[in-house]
């Protein structure tokens, strides 16, 4: 069922305007994002309607901030209170350092099958292939999750990994992959996957999950589901490794609720999941079931460089709802494949220049008309579109230099262009003698301009421009008025 | 240097220096000031909107509506444990009713398969309630293990009235989670679910596809016994 | 998303900042802009020095250049009246991000002055100079794309509709998807123009579904890609700048 070779359909950030080629031009694709996103817009704004939003939004982002300005303190408070409880606590400087880290806990227990709860951070470091290079199968148990790895593709939203699929697809998915019927039967589908990978979650040896908050006051693992199979994969198997980006912490449990109302609105609109799981140890003595052993891995993977800079910090105040491509224009368009990264949409256009450097992941920035879509319903109020232009700084060498890249898309063309276009818009003088040049020629503006004309008619100046139209009413009205003067003398 | 010094060293040696932390207003998650009953029918109407049974009865005669409960949905083999009242209230009302009693309080390696496969449904306790998000709080123990509400098709929760408050925030502070986490606490606000299908609601992808909630009242009930 | 912004009373005389795009392209946008102010009493001064805000380099990441050519603006609103911008998309430059731009240099007590004045012209119409207006056009039915910069930057989604709804003969029409942006975003068209292509053309259908045939906007990047889209395919649906409508309806 895992494939015995897996090929997983692999996208890069490199190649972000052929696949939003390639995404533009397929109906399926661009149908299922369309009706996908509209759908959750609503349900995000109606899921807040008895709530005074901007004070939520205040407080969820006060409190991440809180969180990042201790941060140093607040994981070793986190590492002291887990270790206490009995969570075994592992650093990681990357993801490699972080898949060796778990492959090595699997190994001590001769685990041949892991159980996956969903985890961004693990798709991040490409878990699954670094497990399967070492003989272990790693099986998703997440439903979108476990269709995306049947299909051998990689998720396309954070928080919904199939959305890109529909009904049929699926179908033809499942009918392939484990031999079900042929069917449009949702609740058929989903019985058949429950059956499937209840016998995964009793034969798995080690489950893995994900961590939404961590709790560094009382050394809480916090995980946020609706299907159960996150409880599964943390209670059923012997060990359980939660791994998660360090900037997860939280200072105190009751950081929690608010965050966590948040999180299930504005990804969803749910008003709540249907699960909230805390887990704070190990199965203890005397209790019957959960894992005898808990680990907790804390993964930088270019957290801790993000973290040096007063702007760039707003980035990790993120708690990955998902909202801002579920709002993005771009992203519902191109979907979440074209952007070729863990993290689509625009907190993946803030965020993988920074785990994949700017030479990679270059045209992401610039991937946004700056509608701000995002920036507005964002529940921690990351400033986005003030992080996208901040990277096009970068991008183009007129930043602090401190992002993996920068500078990588300056080119001494469009340098100049710009420099003259300054030239232009600080000589007065200059720039009304070109505009009303420009008018004076407008016959001769080209009809075509690129790949603007490609879509739309050329824009063509005026005939004259306001400078000089502005001119000629002054002079109007003040021969207007000395004319009244003078009757009025006469 | 360990990842760890090294991560921290960073951290501590920040660029553009320490960062000062705000303080917080925590007003907008709490002081609802709902009565009693705002409360219930607010936890009423949020469970039911996810999928979650309400069902109300008189403290003095609740086993009454679990068995009507177990006989509406079936249950042959019902998952519980003893010590606690709810536990040992419910085996003594079924203990000539046909329903099999099955033993949670053993480690979950001796039964797991029989857990899986042949349990129609478990019942619990709770410890009390949120009217905002329609959720149950559990705090699972040795005697109601994690896996109860979990595994069988069917949880059947067991909610005193009267431990409905109003927010999360709120049951967080009153009841001094922060001084004392158990091994596993929880938020159950209704049955397993999926929308992973084209955003086709599905229950019971991985956990129960039904939930039911038992409401104990003390005295009169406002509700009607089912 | 922008704090609450307490207004002035009406005064005698503002600045009016015609952005170049309007210089350039719609320069009886802004004139209509100035009639409409100065019918309500107010003498309108027009630097003459005025280029450009900046913004085309600002959101390109050339931030040394954007800084030079927003120095250049600065100094041209010595007096305290108001300054009005017959667009979102430059009013939310000037108002929001020079103070970011000259945060750190000398200049940024001025930048934040200067900022502190800046209106967007819709928004002027509505909060400071409580427009009335007596439409003498025939009925007609239109649509109104508010640009996202005035939606979001300025937080200004209510004052086009508000100027609109005093036309007495005129229905307003509301495009399926209305608050979502029409593709335009500046260098993006020309950076991504599929993606663009793609965001305009919804755009044009949906305002085309309303059965209006204008539309109206405060934004000349907007109504330059929307508007170009709706001539490339030929169609019968004009776009107009809002100062224009809002002059020709009722002079």
């Amino acid at each position: 069922m895992s494939g015995q070779n897996p090929v997983v359909q692999t996208y890069s950030p490199r190649e972000f305007h052929r696949q939003a080629h390639d995404a533009l031009g397929n109906p399926q694709i661009r149908a299922n994002f369309r009706k996908a996103m509209d759908g959750l817009m609503a349900k995000r704004s109606e899921s807040f309607d008895d709530w005074d939003l901007e004070t939520l939004r205040e407080l969820g982002a006060n409190i991440r901030l809180r969180a990042l300005a201790k941060l140093p303190d607040l994981l070793e408070r986190l590492e002291a209170n887990c270790e206490a409880n009995g969570i075994k606590v592992h650093w990681a400087e990357d993801g490699e350092q972080a898949c060796r880290i778990i492959r090595e806990i699997c190994e001590s227990h001769d685990a041949r099958s892991v159980i996956k709860g969903k985890s961004m951070v693990s798709e991040e470091m490409h878990l699954n292939a670094h497990l399967e290079e070492a003989g272990i199968e790693a099986l998703e148990s997440d439903l979108g999750e476990y269709l995306v790895q049947l299909n051998q593709q990689t998720p396309s939203h954070i928080i919904m990994p199939a959305i890109h699929l529909n009904t049929d697809e699926i179908s033809e998915i499942l009918h392939d992959k484990t031999g079900t019927e042929r069917t449009r039967d949702v609740d058929y589908m989903t019985a058949a996957a429950r059956a499937q990978l209840r016998e995964r979650f009793m034969a798995a040896d080690v489950g893995v999950s994900g961590v939404n908050f961590a709790v560094a006051e009382t050394g809480t693992l916090c995980l946020v589901e609706n299907e159960g199979n996150g409880r599964m994969t943390t209670t059923v198997p012997p060990v359980h490794v939660a791994v998660t980006g360090i900037e997860k912490v939280v200072e105190h449990l009751r950081d929690v609720p608010p965050l966590y109302s948040l999180l299930t609105r504005s990804a969803t609109g749910q008003h709540v999941t249907t699960y909230f799981n805390m887990i704070s140890s190990p199965r203890k003595d005397g209790e019957h079931d959960g894992p005898r052993e808990v680990h907790l891995v804390l993964v930088d993977s270019g957290r801790s460089r993000i973290y040096q800079d007063d702007e760039l910090l707003d980035t990790l105040r993120c708690i990955r709802c998902g909202a801002c491509m579920n709002h993005c224009p771009v992203y519902t368009r191109v979907g979440g494949h074209t952007y070729g990264t863990t993290y689509p949409g625009p907190i993946g256009s803030i965020l993988s220049p920074h785990l994949m450097g700017l030479d990679d992941t270059k045209d992401l920035p610039t991937a946004s008309s700056l509608c701000g879509a995002c920036g507005e319903v964002c529940p921690v109020k990351i400033p986005i579109p003030d992080l996208l232009v901040r990277l096009r700084r970068e991008s183009v060498g007129e930043g602090r230099g401190n992002v993996a890249g920068a500078g990588v898309k300056r080119t001494r063309k469009e340098a100049a262009a710009w420099k003259g276009f300054q030239w232009l818009a600080t000589h007065p003088f200059a720039w009304r003698a070109g505009t009303s040049v420009a008018g004076k020629l407008r016959a001769l503006t080209p009809g075509k301009l690129g790949a603007w004309t490609d879509y739309r008619t050329a824009p063509k100046p005026a005939g004259t421009t306001l400078h000089a139209l502005v001119k000629r009413h002054q002079a109007n009205r003040s021969e207007q008025a000395g004319k009244s003067h003078e009757e009025e003398r006469r | 240097m360990s990842a760890r010094n090294a991560i921290l060293k960073r951290l501590r040696e920040r660029l553009d220096g320490p960062l000062s932390a705000p303080e917080s207003d925590f007003a907008v998650v709490t002081n609802r000031g709902w009565s009693q009953e705002e409360r219930l029918a607010r936890f009423a109407r949020w469970i039911g909107s996810v999928h979650g049974e309400v069902v109300h009865a008189d403290a003095a005669r609740w086993t009454e509506t679990l068995a009507k409960v177990l006989a509406d949905k079936g249950v042959r083999r019902l998952a519980l444990g003893k010590e606690h009242p709810v536990a040992a209230e419910a085996r003594d009302a079924l203990v000539d009713s046909g329903v099999a009693l099955v033993d949670v309080a053993r480690d979950i390696e001796q039964w797991q398969r029989e857990q899986f496969e042949s349990v129609d449904a478990g019942l619990t306790s709770t410890r009390g309630a949120i009217a905002e998000t329609g959720s149950l709080w559990l705090w699972p123990s040795p005697d109601e293990p994690r896996l109860i509400s979990l595994v069988p098709p069917l949880h059947i929760a067991v909610l005193d009235a009267d431990t409905v408050e109003d927010t999360f925030f709120d049951v967080v502070e009153r009841h001094g989670w922060a001084s004392g986490m158990p091994t596993n606490a929880l938020l159950i606000s209704g049955p397993s679910k999926t929308a992973d299908i084209e955003q086709t609601l599905a229950y019971g992808v991985h956990g129960p596809r039904e939930l039911v909630v038992i409401v104990r009242h003390a005295g009169e009930s406002p509700g009607v016994t089912r | 998303m922008t704090a609450v912004k307490l207004y002035p009373p009406r005064p005698d005389k503002i600045y009016l900042f015609g952005t170049c795009l309007i210089d350039l392209l719609y320069p009886e946008a802004g004139m209509d802009a100035i009639r409409l102010l100065e019918r309500e009493g107010i003498e309108v001064l027009f630097p003459e020095d005025q280029t450009c805000c900046g913004q085309p380099a600002y959101t390109s990441g050339y931030q040394q250049e954007a800084r030079a050519v927003a120095a250049a603006q600065l100094d041209l609103f010595p007096e305290p009246w108001p300054i009005v911008v017959p667009s979102g998309s430059c009013g939310g430059m000037m108002r929001t991000h020079y103070p970011q731009l000259f945060a750190g240099t000398d200049r940024e007590a001025q930048a934040g002055e200067v900022a502190g004045r800046i209106f967007e012209l819709t928004e002027f119409l509505v909060h400071v100079c409580h427009l009335q207006l007596e439409d003498r056009g025939e009925p007609e039915k239109v649509a109104m794309h508010t640009s996202c910069s005035a939606r979001r930057e300025m937080g200004l989604a209510e004052t086009g509709p508000a100027l609109l709804a005093k036309l007495g003969q005129v229905e307003l029409v509301e495009q399926a998807r209305a608050a979502e942006c029409c593709g335009f975003g500046g260098t993006f068209a020309v950076r991504h123009p599929e993606v663009s292509a793609a965001m305009v053309e919804d755009k044009t259908q949906a305002i085309e579904a309303t059965g209006a045939r204008r539309f109206v906007t405060s934004d000349c990047g907007c109504m330059m890609n929307i508007g170009g889209r709706f001539a490339k395919q030929n169609k019968a649906v004009e776009g107009e700048h809002i100062a224009s409508y809002l002059w020709r309806r009722t002079s």
